[in-house]
């Protein structure tokens, strides 16, 4: 089943006829997505890679039946495109663009809450690299070829420290269910917890890895989540030990602000949760290999 | 983007706060000047840096005389502050804010900051204002009064008379207080601020508000749309290595170590400075060369982490999704032809285009050090450091 996506997911690219859109959503073809359409205003009734391209969310999920939306929209764009995506009745929104001003997404988040929840959108993103279910599909921009199918989920905020992870659990011949990125900005589509609860309700998914970095209360969240509501093993990384106070480390979201924030208190936060923290990037791959040798031993 | 006091201060009297007169100096003659158009009396001269902590730094002083003034402004002015916000470096004074004195009776403390737990705007507010609120929020955290904005309808008038009554306000203050919160309100909304902050806001001895202090910064990601705010960017107050990354679209942050980083993904850069670290070593630099670097933006971000002369050893870490690894290997073999590169330089490449990066490395002749994993590219960094002169 995987979360989020699956090979049933029936997917459109918003932003199709540009560079970036095209060049990716040829990579997610190849991977197996299916991937049913594309909305360019303007470029209504054209193709892309033999896709129908419409000028509204709303027609191409009336003529497709999709339910998921890949973002390769500019960031001064991204937030009417994904207000339109909710309102167009689309699942899952993955934003992958960087840059959104934060009261954009302030805007979109109470734009979001006026559907009541079983209609409501997920949001995932945006700046984040987005998500994969390795061999069934992926919505994004990671290398798809480095992920092994699995059983352990991933959530992160980085992209590239993602694809660190699943490299390292790849050489330790430790699969992947899915793998999500949450992006690096200061308000963001769904947070840790929300990935935890879906990974906890995955049938697929024997435990998850959680890669976090300084800034914001979301891990400290995961870790409350974790500790009363989750029955499966989470390991954690967080990046940013030596990341100075005050300073944004090139995401918008990772800047130490408040108590709490920097990644020693993060990391402690964690493990009082009982979670398994990697002591260091290079063992995010031994310490899920550890976390599951531990659940198969008990 | 941060911004100097007197520029948040005329953008918040634009938007409604009641702010005492004053005038901008650059030099000590202009300083007097505006001592005399103050009615040449007492008045507070102010260090214009993009840093709190001013007052202890010796930056900010109350003068009785234009001659005092003159004085004063004279041994401030290219006087380099440092204050507990700056590092050591510290920051040159270039501009004075000369302002009339207030006759303080109560000092109140009055923020507004993007809440990331409610994901909205908080306002913050305390009836003990003129320290930092890090100090506020150990010393006096129950004097800490929190009250967050639904960005649907705004600041409602009731919530900030309720504010005004919890601080212990009376009279005409409710009014000038609801009055400088809505002020306040608008121009973080309307200019995309990420943080407006009044401390002290003043109670005068005869009873009106009035902002002593200022502080904004802003939204860098909706600077498109606020070219009035980026155009109050003073390079001068910024490190001159994030000033030149900054102007390449580069991500940057100076640090203090020797081992220059250049790497894709800002949570992969983090991660390659802890580990770094752990080896021993100290990193120069955060960089993110961010997605589709092309060998000449290799090239740019080369220079970037040169600029530093610190360094004395580069780690290249590329974990190519949206990248090529075989662009980056071009851009480093390119940066080595074009800078003429002396220095060490460890690269390790992973995913999109991998083979293809590893060959370019393997068949440039040049004294390149490959590094299969992040654990052993920071290692080879640290090795590959030239000896420090002074023992550390």
């Amino acid at each position: 089943m995987a979360i989020l996506i699956t090979e049933d997911t029936r997917v459109i690219v918003q932003g199709i006829s540009g560079r970036i859109g095209q060049f990716h959503t040829q990579e997610m073809i190849e991977a197996g997505t299916n991937v049913v359409g594309g909305v360019t205003p303007g470029k209504g009734g054209t193709t892309v890679l033999n896709r129908p391209v419409f000028n509204t969310v709303r027609e191409a999920v009336e003529k497709t039946g999709a339910d998921a939306s890949l973002l390769f929209v500019p960031p001064a764009f991204a937030a009417d495109a994904m207000m339109e995506a909710a309102d167009a009745g689309i699942k899952t929104c993955v934003c992958v663009t960087d840059g959104l001003p934060a009261q954009d997404m302030m805007k979109v988040k109470r734009f979001l809450r006026r559907y009541p929840r079983e209609k409501k959108m997920r949001l995932i993103g945006p700046n984040c690299a987005g998500i994969i279910s390795p061999g069934k599909g992926f919505m994004g921009i990671m290398p798809p070829h480095i992920y092994t199918p699995g059983r352990v989920g991933i959530v992160g905020r980085s992209g590239t420290l993602g694809y660190e992870a699943a490299s390292q659990m790849s050489a330790l011949g430790i699969g992947v269910s899915s793998s999500i990125g949450i992006g690096g900005d200061p308000i963001n589509g769904s947070s840790f917890r929300d990935i935890l609860e879906l990974f906890e309700n995955d049938p697929e998914t024997d435990a998850i890895i959680m890669i976090g970095e300084i800034g914001g209360p979301q891990e400290a969240e995961a870790a409350a989540y974790v500790r009363d509501h989750m029955t499966k093993p989470v390991a954690a990384y967080v990046a940013g030990l030596s990341a100075p106070k005050g300073r944004k480390m090139g995401h918008a979201g990772a800047i130490i602000s408040a108590f709490g924030e920097s990644a020693q208190e993060k990391v402690e936060i964690l493990q009082d949760a009982g979670i398994m923290v990697a002591p260091n990037p290079s063992s995010m791959g031994e310490t899920v290999a550890r976390m599951l040798g531990l659940r198969q031993a008990a | 983007m941060d911004i100097h006091e007197h520029q948040a201060k005329d953008i918040l009297a634009q938007f409604g706060v009641p702010v005492p007169k004053g005038h901008l100096a650059y030099s000590p003659e202009q300083a007097a000047y505006a001592c005399r158009q103050l009615g040449g009396g007492i008045c507070v001269v102010k260090a214009q840096i993009h840093s709190g902590g001013r007052g202890e730094a010796g930056g900010v002083r109350v003068c009785k005389t234009e001659d005092e003034v003159r004085a004063y402004a004279a041994g401030l002015l290219g006087k380099t502050l440092v204050t507990r916000q700056t590092g050591a470096g510290g920051k040159t004074v270039h501009r004075l804010w000369i302002e009339e004195a207030t006759d303080i009776a109560q000092e109140i403390y009055l923020g507004f900051v993007l809440d990331r737990k409610s994901e909205r705007i908080m306002i913050v507010a305390s009836g003990h204002g003129g320290m930092e609120i890090e100090e506020l929020a150990e010393t006096d955290p129950d004097s800490l009064v929190r009250m967050v904005i639904d960005p649907a309808a705004g600041l409602v008038d009731y919530q900030a008379r309720e504010l005004a009554f919890r601080l212990g306000l009376s009279g005409k203050q409710i009014a000038q207080f609801v009055t400088t919160l809505r002020a306040c309100y608008r121009a973080y909304r309307d200019l995309d601020a990420m943080m407006v902050e009044i401390n002290p806001l003043a109670i005068t001895g005869a009873g009106d508000l009035v902002a002593l202090d200022a502080k904004m910064s802003f939204d860098t990601n909706a600077l498109y749309r606020r070219p009035q705010v980026e155009a109050l960017r003073d390079p001068g107050q910024e490190d001159p290595r994030e000033a030149m990354a900054h102007d390449h679209g580069l991500a940057y942050v100076g640090l203090d170590g020797d081992i220059g980083c250049i790497i894709n993904g800002a949570g992969l850069a983090m991660a390659t400075m802890d580990m770094i670290k752990l080896a021993g070593g100290e990193p120069a630099n955060f960089l993110d060369i961010g997605g589709g670097a092309s060998p000449e933006r290799v090239v740019t971000a080369f220079r970037t982490v040169l600029a530093d002369a610190n360094v004395g050893v580069i780690l290249v870490n590329i974990f190519a999704g949206i990248n090529r690894c075989d662009w980056i290997a071009r851009g480093v073999v390119q940066a080595y032809e074009e800078v003429g590169l002396s220095l060490p330089v460890v690269v390790r490449l992973s995913g999109t285009n991998v083979e293809e990066g590893r060959e370019i490395i393997r068949n440039s002749g040049l004294p390149l050090i490959s590094a299969d994993t992040l654990a052993e590219a920071a290692k080879a960094a640290v090795r590959a450091r030239p000896q420090p002169i002074a023992a550390e």
